[in-house]
Formats: structure tokens, C-alpha cells, sequence
């Protein structure tokens, strides 16, 4: 419809000589293959950068996948101005720009010495949702963009709260205390979305504190098992744990359960370097999910959408056959940006925005972006190697698997690799929650590595 | 200072040393500790999602074109924007369906065969049917010159869609239809040695270039005629005596040599513990082998061998066929039923060996049958869409002949064969033997009320020793198979093999 009155706009300008749409429909056409083209490049870099020693290469490097970046965004918006002519395209275009500009700089100037490949990914991923969510819904981009920038600039003061408060270590059972209150917070003043009790309002926005107690809950963690792992201690730590993912379940917010279950996993794994631990932990997930899948009917739709979506493609199949015809449909090219009919996937703007990708920038496109996410989770795993500190190290390579597990969810969900569970896409989907947590937790990981560097050579 | 002191001052600097390298050495180990744990877990993450993309990869490769082609994508509606519909051919390249475009540049699905293919190639408009259905993005994609779909693209203009070529014979689809004429039934034809579907026919039909305005009165039904019904995969029917193919083929499997030595004399009716059967028409048929009871098609005779069945190896047999089961097709078919099973009573065991009782097969499915013997045994899954080709006539995809795998011995389709032959040379189908080749088949007679009103069965294959064609014919509420589905039979070998 948008882009009928377009094509009429163009008409009334310049009459019957639309050399506009001839020249729109030449670069919808054309932008996809360099738009996949550019990000191959950069996702290449992201693999490559750490072959050799030379540090000016390396430089290079990130300022070529800077500019790749600033490209990318420029084709995009360029289409999607061109696919509407609506001025406000060019403004979110300009704010994006600027924002994408500020915290390439301002970030390694109080981050000092932290991973500028992390840095880029961050960015890159922020502004490819921005693209698809602002294709989506402009209200919906609008806030998004809010988001991110108010919490971009919180991040600037990360590195020096955590240089202050160097005993974050000492409150192991408060942070439980804490996160088991927030998660319980939301039987009092819940509220049930997308079937799941996992919200609460306060003002107009809508909150998953599930997101926030995330990061709490590696804290825990990773504070109380740092300091002993002593049989008792484990198992005292354990129930607790097992306490969280409780919560999660009676929610029925079963990504949120299976982050925490697999996160507190490996923190008790690399804690203890004890494989009983973590092969009775799996075992008891395990016996666990067979439970909760014949106690739970939502979780029994869940798995039927998965292992037969076309049988029950009218009810639980719904949503996953509709996430995969949008990426068939695609193709390994995508249709062109505004081209497809990403809306008719449900929740398109947050959990199934991956396939929304697939589909109008192709699938090459999604394995692209699947790579880089990759290349986020193995530059936080090398920051957690090289931590001194036992309870560094231990948040770190929590805050990894959480970021990491969650992707696998989300993308594995949306394609039919595993059941769907409902969970979004770190920094990609659209959701302040979402956003929020997830640039905190790149911020404390970077953060931490800072602080341990200068702990280290004093 | 003496000697001895400055020595100890040496020790202690060297012991201090020592300690200090051990701590050192224990930091470093402390730094370390959980690192190789570390490192497993990121092995399990990247192989993980190396398995994932692996599985993307395979996904867009292998699955998606299937995937995609489905009612519930609405995405034809985009691709139709950019592309006009493909045509579909029959087997000789007549065409079936193709899009034209009016003066006005709108565009509209014509089908040049009105009704005959309004089953098989079905329909665009009110929910699509058919191959139209089946193959709806393959005709929605142009495989045309890359730079001539750009060109059209920049021209605002579409590119042709690609074409479908199936395996139907239009020559023997158009004799089919007129073959059975005012009749309700369905038609089915197939090439044993591949599956192809060279007829599938129904009846009542509707003309698909008019469905639009027809389509009240078609959903309505006043008549009862479901002619929006495929009766070609979606009717059930009694098998009648066609059954007997069934029957027949597991007493030899279980009688190995013994079932030559079968003999039975029939009067035209008999009692089975109380359950009385009669042979069509009271007739008796007298002193009987099997071959005999087969080729006349006794039912007396029929009846008693179905008495000392093993039941639980007669319904593995039949399922081993597909009774029961949902055949793969690629297009809407029912499942056909076979209901025995040990706690069966006597009186349905006969009744159902003589193809009456609560049996029920499809057309398509009895051809299926009838194909596999034709085919030594093996059976091959039907198919209807031979290629796809673009504008230029180059092959996109090509279909190729599936086996769903030896059903039954070699040998047990051999008898059955010259089971078959008999029926033609002296039993029930005898109109068919003045051929200039052989002809093989099994008539039958359903009834399907109480006023013994019976839906006439054909179901056979030409030429006998070296099958080309296999069909299943069921003309609805006619009479005897040999009276009503042979003469279409008939026409249609002539048609096909001359």
C-alpha cells in the first residue's frame, strides 16, 4: 500500500519520466547481493583479524569493518527511504548514524584496551535490527533507538562502578536474594504475554525482569562458587539455582528457564572441574523436561510444532511453518528489502526476526549473521581465559553462555533445529528489556577484562 | 663477615627463590584452573552451531522448494507479481493450463480442456487444487536468462514463469472421459515400470474456467455430486471382487506348491458357520481349482479359502501393499482400510475375502496394486509431474521414478500374472481377449446396498507379458465390471498401445 502511494508520489513529481523507480527498483535489486557480498567480507575479518602480530593491520581492520558497517546502513535506509519517500526514514537514518559514530568512539576511549571486534559486532548487530525493525514498524524503531542510546550511555559508566565497587564478590547471597525477589515480583504485579507470565508494567513500558535477574544470577554464581566448592557449599548454591529456574517455569517463560539451567551448569562445571557435576545436572534437566513436557500442555505444543509443524499448521504449527516459508521463500538471496511478507510471521519484530532477515536479505545473509555471533562468543570466551581473578573469570564465561545459549534458542527455534521457546534475538530484536540487558552485559564483560588488566600490572 | 654466614645468606636467598618461584608457578596454575573446561565447553558451542548452520545450509538446499509450496505461504501472491504463471503441459506437450493475458492487461488461467483434467491438473481460483496446487511455486519461479529477468524487472515488466510437464496422456485422459461418459466414477492409469499417472480421472466434474461463477452451486450439492471431489484418490469403494487379488495372493503364499492342489465344487451358494454366500447371480460354477475360482470368480469358492486364512499374515500382507496406511503422493488421497485382525468373527472374514464387508480402497490405491504385479512385484510411487523446464525448454527439475520397494516374491507376482490372464481367457473379462496382445485383469462387482445395486470394478494391465499400462476403472452404481468398466478398459488400451 506505502508503496503504491509512493509510486504515485514519484508520478506527481516527475510525470511519466520515472526514472526514480526505475532506479529504485535497480538498486532493491542490486543492494541485496552487495549488501551480502559486504557482510562476507566483514564476517570473514571478524575470523581473520587475529592471524599475525602486526598491530597496524589490525587497526586497519577494524576501521575496515567500521566502514563496511557505515555502508550497509546506508544502503538500507537508502531502500527503505526509497520503498516509502518518507522523510522520517532520512531522520532515524541520521540518528542511527550518529549514534553508531558515538559509541565507536566514546566506548574504547573508557574501555581502554577492549576488544574493538566485540565493539564492532555490538554495533553491526544494533544496527541490522535497527534496519529490519524500522522496515517492520517505525514506532516500534523509534523506541528501540531510544533504548539503546540511553543505555549506551549508561554503559560509558560501567567500567568505573565496577572499578569502584571491587568487592562485587562479597554479595553472593544477596545477589540470590535480589534475583529471586525480582523473579517472584512478577506473580504480584505480572502480567501474561504472549503466554507467558513473564512481564511487569511500570509507567508505559513493558519490562521482563527475567532479562535483568539474568545477569544477577551470574553474579551469584559465580561470586559464591569462586570462593568454595566444597560439596556442601555446591549443593547449597545448587538448590538455590534450582530456585530461579522454578520461578522461570511456573512463569511458563521456558527460554528464560533454560538460559539459567544451562548457564548455572557450565559456571559449576568450569568451578569445580568436576564432570559428575555437570553429567548429573544435564541427566536432571533432562528427567526434569520429560516431566514438565507431560505436565505442561505449552510445552507439549511446543514440541509438536517442532517435530510436525505441517500436520498442525492451523494451530501450534502456526508460527514456526510461517518462519519457514518466510526463509524458503527467500532463498539464499532474499527478496529485496521491503519486498517480502515478513509481517505475516507472528512476532516478525522480536523473536522470529531472524527468519524476517533471511527472508528479504537471504539466507546467506543469516549465516553471516550467524558467524559473527559466533566470533562475540569466542572474543568473550578468550576475555575469560585470560582473567586472573577466579570470580572475573567465572562471570565472564557466564555472561558468555548466556549470550551465546540464547542465540542457539532463538535461531535454532526459528529455523527447526530445536523446539522454539520463545526468546529473543541479543541486540537484534526489538525489545527494551532485551537491549538493555544485553548491552550491560557486554559492558561488564569488556569492563572486567579492563579492570583485570590494570589489577594485573599494578 | 665469615664464610660460613655468607653461605647461609645464599641459601636463604636461594630458598627464597625457590618459594618464590613455586608461588609464582601456583598463581599461574590457579590462573589456569578451569581453563581446559573452558575450552571444551566452547568446542560443544561452535560444533553446535556449525551444526546448525550445517542444518540451514541443508534446509535452503533440499527442503525449502517443498516447504514453500504450501497453502498456508502466502507469499505466491508476491511472486505472482513478478511473474506470470507457468504453463502446464500434458506428457505430449498439449497444454493443460496456461495464463493469458487480456487486452487490458489483466490476466486470467485458461484450460483448454474444460472438465477432462479438472481433477488431476485442478484449479487456480477458490483454493487451489491439483498439480495447480501441488507445483504452485515451481510455476511461481522463472529459470528464464538471469539478465532478461533483470531487464524485465527494470522494465516493470514480468518474466515467464516456469513450465510443468507432467506425466499425463492427454489422448488417453480425453478417451477415459469420454469412455465413461454420463457415469459417476473414476478412472486411473499408470505406467507399472515407472508410477507414472497417465489418466486420473473423476466424475462428476466441473469446468475449472468457470469455476468462479459456478462455484455456489458446486458447494451447495443440490444433486449430490461432489464433483469438487477427486474420486480418483479420495473415494472409498467395497474393492469387490478385485479384492481377490488379495485373497488369492495369500493363500498361494501361504499354500507355497500345495495352492495347485486347491479344488472346490461350487453350487452357487454355501454356508461358512452360519454365513451364507452366494455366487453372482446363483450361478454354480461347479468342480473349481484356484485358477478357475479366480478367473470366474467364485465367490463360494473365495469364501472358503477365507475361512483358512491366517488372518494376522492376510492383513500383514495387506498392509505391507499400503492398506492402512497414508501413501505419500504428493497430492489430497485417503487412506484405504482393511479392518481384519485375529478377533475378526467368521461371517466378516468371508465377507471380506470376497472384497465385501468393511474393506475400502481407492481407485488410485487398486491401481497401485494392480501396477506392482504388472511390475514383478515391486511397486513404483505414482507420480504426476514428470519436469519442469523454463521458457527456453531447459529442464529445471527433474522427477525421477521412486520404488517404495519389492512387495511381494518375483515368483507370487508371476502367478498372480497368469491368474490374471485367465480371468481374460476364459473367466469373467473374456470381452477383452480378441486383442492383437494379451491382456491381463480382475473384474468385480461391489455391492454397495441392500437392493444389491453394485458399483462395476476393472482393474488390469497391457500387454500381459510385457505391461505398459495399468489401469483401475470404477463406474459408480452400474452393474457388473465386465459389462460397464470393461468396455472403458478396452478403449483405452486401444487408445494407448493401439
Amino acid at each position: 500500500m506505502d508503496k503504491q502511494k509512493a509510486a504515485q508520489k514519484l508520478m506527481d513529481i516527475f510525470g511519466d519520466m520515472n526514472f526514480i523507480g526505475v532506479f529504485h527498483s535497480i538498486l532493491v535489486e542490486s543492494s541485496k547481493y552487495i549488501i551480502i557480498f559486504l557482510f562476507a567480507i566483514y564476517t570473514w575479518h571478524c575470523f581473520t583479524v587475529f592471524i599475525g602480530k602486526d598491530k597496524d593491520r589490525k587497526e586497519k581492520v577494524y576501521k575496515k569493518q567500521k566502514r563496511i558497517m557505515y555502508i550497509i546502513h546506508f544502503i538500507c535506509s537508502l531502500v527503505l527511504f526509497l520503498n516509502s519517500l518518507d522523510m522520517k526514514i532520512l531522520v532515524f537514518y541520521l540518528l542511527q548514524l550518529a549514534f553508531l559514530i558515538f559509541v565507536g568512539k566514546a566506548y574504547p576511549y573508557v574501555y581502554e584496551g577492549m576488544s574493538k571486534i566485540v565493539l564492532n559486532n555490538m554495533l553491526m548487530l544494533l544496527m541490522i535490527g535497527f534496519i529490519m525493525i524500522e522496515r517492520l514498524s517505525l514506532t516500534n524503531v523509534t523506541r528501540q533507538m531510544m533504548f539503546a542510546a540511553g543505555i549506551s550511555l549508561v554503559g560509558l559508566f560501567i567500567p568505573y562502578l565496577i572499578e569502584k565497587f571491587k568487592y562485587f564478590d562479597r554479595f553472593g547471597w544477596f545477589y540470590a536474594v535480589i534475583g529471586i525477589l525480582l523473579l517472584a515480583l512478577v506473580f504480584v504485579i505480572g502480567k501474561e504475554m504472549y503466554g507467558a507470565r513473564n512481564w511487569i508494567k511500570i509507567g508505559g513500558f513493558a519490562l521482563q525482569p527475567s532479562e535483568f535477574v539474568k545477569i544477577i544470577f551470574v553474579f551469584f554464581a559465580a561470586a559464591l562458587l569462586a570462593k568454595s566448592t566444597e560439596f556442601h557449599d555446591v549443593v547449597k548454591v545448587t538448590i538455590v539455582a534450582a530456585i530461579h529456574v522454578l520461578i522461570l517455569v511456573a512463569e511458563k517463560d521456558l527460554g528464560a528457564a533454560l538460559i539459567f539451567f544451562i548457564t548455572y551448569l557450565v559456571i559449576l562445571y568450569v568451578a569445580t572441574q568436576n564432570i559428575i557435576y555437570f553429567g548429573a545436572g544435564l541427566g536432571a534437566g533432562m528427567a526434569a523436561a520429560v516431566i514438565a513436557y507431560h505436565l505442561f500442555t505449552h510445552v507439549q505444543n511446543r514440541v509438536i510444532a517442532w517435530r510436525d509443524p505441517w500436520s498442525t499448521i492451523a494451530k501450534q504449527g502456526y508460527q514456526v511453518a510461517q518462519s519457514l516459508f518466510a526463509i524458503g521463500t527467500g532463498g539464499w538471496f532474499g527478496m529485496g528489502l521491503g519486498e517480502g511478507m515478513p509481517n505475516k510471521i507472528p512476532v516478525a519484530e522480536s523473536d522470529f526476526i531472524f527468519s524476517a532477515l533471511c527472508e528479504e536479505l537471504g539466507a546467506f545473509f543469516g549465516i553471516c549473521l550467524i558467524l559473527v555471533e559466533i566470533s562475540c562468543f569466542i572474543m568473550f570466551i578468550n576475555i575469560s581465559l585470560k582473567m586472573t581473578r577466579r570470580f572475573y573469570k567465572l562471570t565472564a564465561l557466564g555472561l558468555s553462555v548466556e549470550y551465546v545459549f540464547q542465540v542457539f534458542l532463538t535461531i535454532g527455534g526459528v529455523t527447526k533445529f530445536i523446539p522454539s521457546t520463545g526468546v529473543t534475538l541479543p541486540l537484534v530484536s526489538y525489545g527494551g528489556s532485551s537491549v538493555i540487558s544485553t548491552i550491560i552485559l557486554f559492558s561488564i564483560i569488556q569492563g572486567m577484562y579492563v579492570l583485570d588488566e590494570k589489577e594485573e600490572s599494578s | 663477615m665469615s664464610r660460613k654466614s655468607q653461605k647461609e645468606i645464599e641459601n636463604v636467598n636461594q630458598k627464597d627463590k625457590k618459594s618464590r618461584r613455586k608461588a609464582e608457578k601456583a598463581a599461574r596454575k590457579e590462573e589456569r584452573r578451569g581453563n581446559a573446561q573452558v575450552l571444551i565447553i566452547t568446542y560443544c558451542v561452535v560444533a553446535v552451531f556449525l551444526g546448525m548452520i550445517g542444518y540451514l545450509v541443508y534446509f535452503m538446499a533440499v527442503d525449502a522448494d517443498e516447504v514453500i509450496n504450501n497453502p498456508y505461504n502466502k507469499r505466491q501472491e508476491l511472486l505472482a507479481k513478478r511473474i506470470v504463471r507457468g504453463t502446464i503441459y500434458s506428457s505430449d506437450k498439449k497444454v493443460l493450463a496456461k495464463t493469458e493475458k487480456g487486452k487490458d492487461g489483466s490476466e486470467k488461467r485458461y484450460y483448454p480442456y474444460n472438465d477432462v483434467f479438472c481433477h488431476a491438473v485442478g484449479r487456480v481460483d477458490n483454493s487451489m487444487t491439483g498439480v495447480e496446487l501441488s507445483q504452485c511455486y515451481p510455476l511461481l519461479t522463472s529459470h528464464s536468462n538471469p539478465l532478461k529477468q533483470l531487464i524485465n524487472i527494470f522494465r516493470g515488466e514480468k518474466s515467464q514463469g516456469d513450465s510443468v510437464i507432467t506425466t499425463l496422456d492427454a489422448g488417453l485422459q480425453k478417451t477415459a472421459y469420454d469412455a465413461l461418459g454420463g457415469y459417476k466414477g473414476a478412472v486411473v492409469a499408470l505406467e507399472p515400470s515407472t508410477g507414472k499417472i497417465l489418466t486420473m480421472l473423476s466424475k462428476p466434474d466441473y469446468d475449472p474456467n468457470t469455476v468462479l461463477q459456478e462455484w455456489d452451486e458446486l458447494v451447495e450439492d443440490s444433486e449430490d455430486n461432489s464433483a469438487l471431489l477427486n474420486r480418483a484418490t479420495q473415494g472409498l469403494y467395497p474393492p469387490g471382487s478385485t479384492f481377490k487379488i488379495m485373497t488369492a495372493m495369500e493363500y498361494i503364499m501361504e499354500n507355497k506348491e500345495m495352492y495347485k492342489k486347491y479344488r472346490y465344487i461350487c453350487d452357487g451358494s454355501d454356508s461358512f458357520e452360519g454365513n451364507n454366500i452366494n455366487c453372482y447371480g446363483g450361478e454354480s460354477h461347479g468342480a473349481l481349482d484356484l485358477k478357475n475360482s479366480f478367473a470366474k470368480s467364485c465367490n463360494t469358492s473365495f469364501a472358503n479359502i477365507g475361512v483358512g486364512l491366517n488372518i494376522s499374515s492376510f492383513r500383514k500382507l495387506c498392509e505391507r501393499f499400503g492398506f492402512n496406511k497414508k501413501i505419500k503422493l504428493g497430492f489430497e488421497n485417503n487412506k484405504s482400510s482393511f479392518v481384519l485382525d485375529n478377533k475378526s468373527d467368521k461371517g466378516e472374514i468371508v465377507q471380506t475375502a470376497i472384497g465385501q464387508g468393511k474393506t475400502q480402497i481407492t481407485p488410485m490405491f487398486n491401481a497401485m496394486i494392480t501396477s506392482a504385479l504388472a511390475n514383478n512385484g515391486e511397486m513404483m510411487r505414482p507420480y504426476i509431474v514428470d519436469h519442469t523446464e523454463n521458457e527456453a525448454g531447459r529442464v529445471v527439475k527433474q522427477y525421477n521414478p521412486d520404488s517404495m520397494g519389492q512387495i511381494v516374491d518375483k515368483s507370487v507376482a508371476e502367478i498372480m500374472k497368469r491368474l490374471m490372464k485367465e480371468v481374460v481367457n476364459s473367466g469373467t473379462g473374456t470381452s477383452l481377449s480378441g486383442m492383437s496382445y494379451r491382456v491381463a485383469g480382475k473384474t468385480g462387482s461391489a455391492e454397495f446396498d441392500e437392493e444389491g445395486t453394485s458399483h462395476a470394478w476393472f482393474v488390469g494391465f497391457a500387454p500381459a507379458d510385457n505391461p505398459k499400462i495399468a489401469v483401475s476403472i470404477v463406474v459408480e452404481g452400474a452393474g457388473t465390471g465386465s459389462q460397464y468398466a470393461i468396455p472403458i478398459a478396452k478403449k483405452m488400451f486401444e487408445e494407448y498401445l493401439g
